[in-house]
């Protein structure tokens, strides 16, 4: 097996392992690279069908193609869309675009707290997510499944062991847990799997007047980096070259030192 | 000390990342060894040495160190979290990417303090390879040795071991010899011979790229072209086909059954057998979705199975080839290492996992525990196995499992076990016990069941226990004793007074049917014979009735003759009179009294002492018959 496939069939192992251990299950769905590129290993570990809902926590800053994107592919891969949105909070326009709200807070508002909202209407007990290792500090030191607690907290100084390809799969009623099949892949893994695959991506990923988004999120904190990568391979070229970490055009990780470990402490995926 | 600058190091990286060949995986390689002997340290710096940090990184460290006041810290590389970076200590396991010249490495820093050995494990469990840290200032230390063992029971068999902080004693080439020496004996007695010792200083980068002017006493490899000889670990092809299935899936009018070729190989129209059950199908398809159609799939491929017989099939059973069965049992011995906060206790319930299958289960008994500084034995009987510690235990199985002994097979061969709702152990099966020989033929043949059977099926062997005194007072603790082992899941029937009067009666009417206390010979005889038969049907078989000392004893000759275990316990309550003076029969009476008749002579009558007296028949026959595991079944 190439190093490809070893780590799709790995990820394919976990998620038909979430799929019979969590019921009601959910998919994560940012639109971004990394959960489309899950979402097609759904496809594939369950042949073609999405057997659960996908959830899309909009926080309505996302950039328009991504939305068009998102709601193309609902239709044409006929997944059933949960979207969540923190409306509350935007009624009361306590965001950071408005200047009421620190980048993180308006995360933790628009993202967390909006994703604790669906957790808890669907009363979802696993929770499929993109994250990767290689991605950030706290992300590396995830495990495949990881509990949370009612207030989707992460206990990260005392987390369960997992070895073996055995899972923690029981847990207290209240509870979910985060599965992370990708863990163990790195950025470059996810696009030479979307180019292998042909996986369809937002063209925001694409260079455009010598630009390009790296990594996606909200308008107002997402930067692009200088590119000229015009395609799938191009953009593996370019980032087999670069010493440019991923999320480092993601405004809100850069606030503090620890930003992103409160962020996700809370339940930020 | 030679230095090199961080942009000819990057020159090299660039060239070498497009020359490496993108279909081989990175190899694992975990960092391990006793707290603050400089594991993240090395980890940091070795990212720096091979090039492999991000822009603005080191950067981002120096302001995260001066903001703690300290200098320069390598470790924040790896040690994200705050808590970890204010005490300077690994919490939880890291991975991280890593090139050199030659290829591709994730590298797993496990941390080393006893109180995260779980995530040391977590980090370990993965690797094909493994880097030992010995501070040459501390040397061999408590973790040093328990991450030394604990690889071998991980499986993880490649080890080159890194004597850290050279510069603390001044680069002595005889202390670098002197942890070579101890540290390799240690270590081969845990099974694995480290590929090479390497003295180097994490902190300044002395023998991490390549050859230092501080050492020239010092002719290896250095850490990188050590590490570039370690290979990844061979998925195991050649060994006969296990497909753990783990779940089954009905799509488009499909059954699909969806498994991990854990070893072997499969092809459509082979024929599997499923265990446990035995029953046979061939595969009609292998299917995938947005792939070309497939004829076959090796080893590390999660499969989809369509079945040209339709039979039942579910989550747990493992798939073979036909004559290449695993063991199917009850009772296993276990290595194993215990990570849970709570200690692992006999005869409680755990749940097991062996690849997809789940059952309760119970440690019959703590065979060892082993001592991870010596690994030597820990001295005394144990009921149990504490946090961290590692120990050999007989495992029971609430229903039968499909096994293999890790010797033959690892991925089958493996156990996790979970206390309540987390996992808190690990280990390997390192033998079998009570399996049927499914391996000579095509499961039990259809002759005679033999006692072995009967026990294999009821989880314990058949005992015989005998309990004399006076008739009413042991009829009282034996049904007792009834409903405890039987609330242990044991299969158990009480013959006493209340049942034995009347079948005596209609089988014989003859026979001198007085009550127990009146037992004549022949009575006793009869009751004998029936207390066997029904001994070997595989039940422990409670008797509650005296008997003359020379038919227990031919009782017990014939019981142990046939395998079934024999336990004789003398009941009496205070301002008895001896139980012998109540026997008629001047034959019985003669010999009831001598001690030696009896296994256990216990007083009973109060509440205490009734309790007490239960408490150690139970506790004999668990011991001398390995009986009842099964307390609390129910879960």
């Amino acid at each position: 097996m190439t190093h490809l496939e070893k780590l799709e069939q790995q990820s394919i192992y976990i998620i038909r392992e979430a799929f019979n251990k969590f019921e009601p299950l959910g998919l994560l769905w940012s639109v971004g690279k990394d959960s489309s590129a899950l979402l097609w290993l759904v496809r594939k570990a369950f042949f073609g069908h999405v057997p659960f809902p996908v959830i899309h926590i909009d926080t309505s800053y996302k950039i328009p193609e991504m939305i068009e994107y998102r709601d193309r592919l609902m239709r044409e891969w006929n997944l059933n869309l949960i979207v969540g949105q923190n409306q509350e909070v935007l009624a009361r326009g306590e965001t950071y675009p408005n200047g009421s709200a620190s980048r993180v807070r308006c995360c933790s508002l628009l993202k967390t707290e909006a994703l604790n909202q669906v957790i808890h209407q669907h009363r979802f007990s696993g929770l499929i997510v993109g994250i990767r290792r290689d991605e950030e500090g706290t992300r590396s030191k995830e495990r495949y499944f990881s509990p949370r607690d009612k207030s989707s907290e992460w206990n990260f100084k005392n987390q369960p062991p997992e070895f073996w390809d055995q899972f923690n799969t029981d847990f207290a009623p209240g509870t979910h847990v985060r599965v992370h099949p990708l863990l163990h892949w790195t950025e470059v893994n996810v696009w030479e799997y979307i180019h292998h695959e042909k996986i369809p991506v937002v063209s925001l990923y694409f260079a455009n007047k010598g630009r390009r988004y790296r990594s996606l999120g909200c308008a107002p904190c997402s930067a692009t980096v200088a590119s000229e990568a015009k395609t799938v391979p191009e953009i593996i070229d370019e980032l087999r070259k670069t010493k440019q970490s991923e999320r480092s055009t993601r405004a809100q990780d850069q606030e503090s030192e620890d930003a992103f470990e409160r962020l996700r402490q809370s339940g930020y995926m | 000390m030679e230095q090199r600058s961080v942009e000819s190091l990057l020159v090299e990286i660039q060239t070498t990342k497009q020359s490496m060949p993108s279909g081989d995986s990175p190899v694992r390689v975990v960092i391990v060894g006793h707290v603050d002997h400089g594991k993240s340290t090395f980890v940091g710096r070795l990212l720096w040495e091979t090039g492999s940090l991000p822009t603005g990184k080191q950067e981002q460290i120096q302001t995260a160190c001066q903001r703690r006041g300290v200098k320069f810290e390598w470790a924040f590389l790896m040690d994200a979290f705050q808590s970890e970076r204010d005490q300077n200590i690994t919490i939880d396991v890291a991975q991280t990417w890593l090139h050199t010249a030659t290829r591709e490495y994730v590298i797993i820093d496990a941390p080393g303090h006893r109180e995260f050995l779980k995530n040391m494990v977590t980090g370990a469990a993965s690797a094909d390879a493994a880097l030992l840290l010995i501070a040459a200032n501390e040397g061999v230390r408590e973790q040093t040795r328990q991450h030394g063992y604990l690889l071998s029971l991980l499986g993880v068999r490649q080890l080159v071991v890194l004597v850290n902080k050279m510069d603390l004693v001044g680069y002595d080439r005889a202390v670098f010899s002197h942890i070579e020496s101890e540290c390799s004996a240690f270590l081969k007695k845990a099974g694995i011979e480290p590929q090479v010792f390497i003295p180097i200083v994490a902190a300044d980068g002395v023998n991490l790229a390549g050859p230092s002017g501080e050492t020239p006493w010092y002719q290896g490899p250095s850490v990188v072209a050590a590490m570039d000889g370690f290979e990844c670990l061979k998925a195991p092809s050649a060994l006969p086909l296990r497909i753990p299935i783990q779940d089954v899936y009905r799509f488009d009018h499909r059954r699909i059954l969806v498994g991990r070729v854990e070893s072997g190989q499969v092809s459509v129209g082979d024929k599997l057998v499923f265990w446990p059950g035995g029953k046979e199908a061939s595969v009609e398809t292998i299917e995938a979705w947005s792939a070309p159609k497939k004829s076959g799939a090796r080893t590390g491929e999660t499969v989809g199975l369509t079945l040209k017989e339709q039979i039942f099939v579910e989550r747990g059973q493992v798939a073979t080839p036909e004559g290449m069965p695993p063991d199917v049992t009850h009772k296993f011995k276990a290595r194993l290492f215990w990570l849970g906060k709570e200690p692992l206790v006999r005869n409680r319930s755990y749940k097991l996992k062996v690849t997809t299958q789940e059952v309760s289960c119970q440690v019959l008994s703590v065979d060892r525990v082993i001592d991870a500084d010596s690994l030597g034995e820990v001295a005394g009987v144990r009921d149990s196995v504490g946090h961290n510690e590692v120990a050999e235990v007989t495992i029971h199985t609430r229903t039968p499992i499909a096994i293999d002994p890790y010797s033959e097979n690892a991925a089958t061969g493996r156990l996790v076990l979970a206390d309540g709702t987390m996992l808190a152990g690990g280990g390997i099966a390192y033998k079998v016990l009570d399996a049927p020989s499914l391996k000579a033929g095509k499961g039990p043949a259809a002759e005679r069941l033999t006692l072995q059977q009967r026990h294999h099926r009821f989880g314990h062997k058949s005992v015989v226990v005998w309990l004399a005194g006076e008739p009413a007072e042991i009829s009282r603790i034996a049904q007792r004793l009834e409903c405890i082992l039987f609330a242990r899941g044991m299969a158990v029937f009480l013959l006493d007074e209340s049942n034995l009067t009347g079948v005596l009666t209609s089988m014989a009417p003859d026979l001198e049917t007085l009550p127990p206390s009146r037992t004549s010979w022949n009575v006793a005889a009869a009751i004998s014979e029936t207390v066997l038969l029904l001994a070997q049907a595989g039940l422990v078989t409670l008797v509650a009735w005296p008997l003359p000392e020379s038919v227990a004893a031919s009782m017990r000759a014939l019981a142990e003759q046939k395998n079934v275990g024999f336990l004789s316990v003398l009941l009496s309550s205070p301002g008895d009179t001896p139980a012998g003076d109540r026997v008629d029969s001047p034959e019985v009476a003669a010999d009831q009294g001598s001690p030696s008749a009896y296994d256990l002579r216990l007083d009973i009558g109060e509440q205490a002492a009734d309790a007490a007296a239960l408490t150690e028949i139970v506790d004999k026959l668990t011991l001398g018959f390995q009986l009842p595991p099964p307390a609390d079944y129910v879960i």
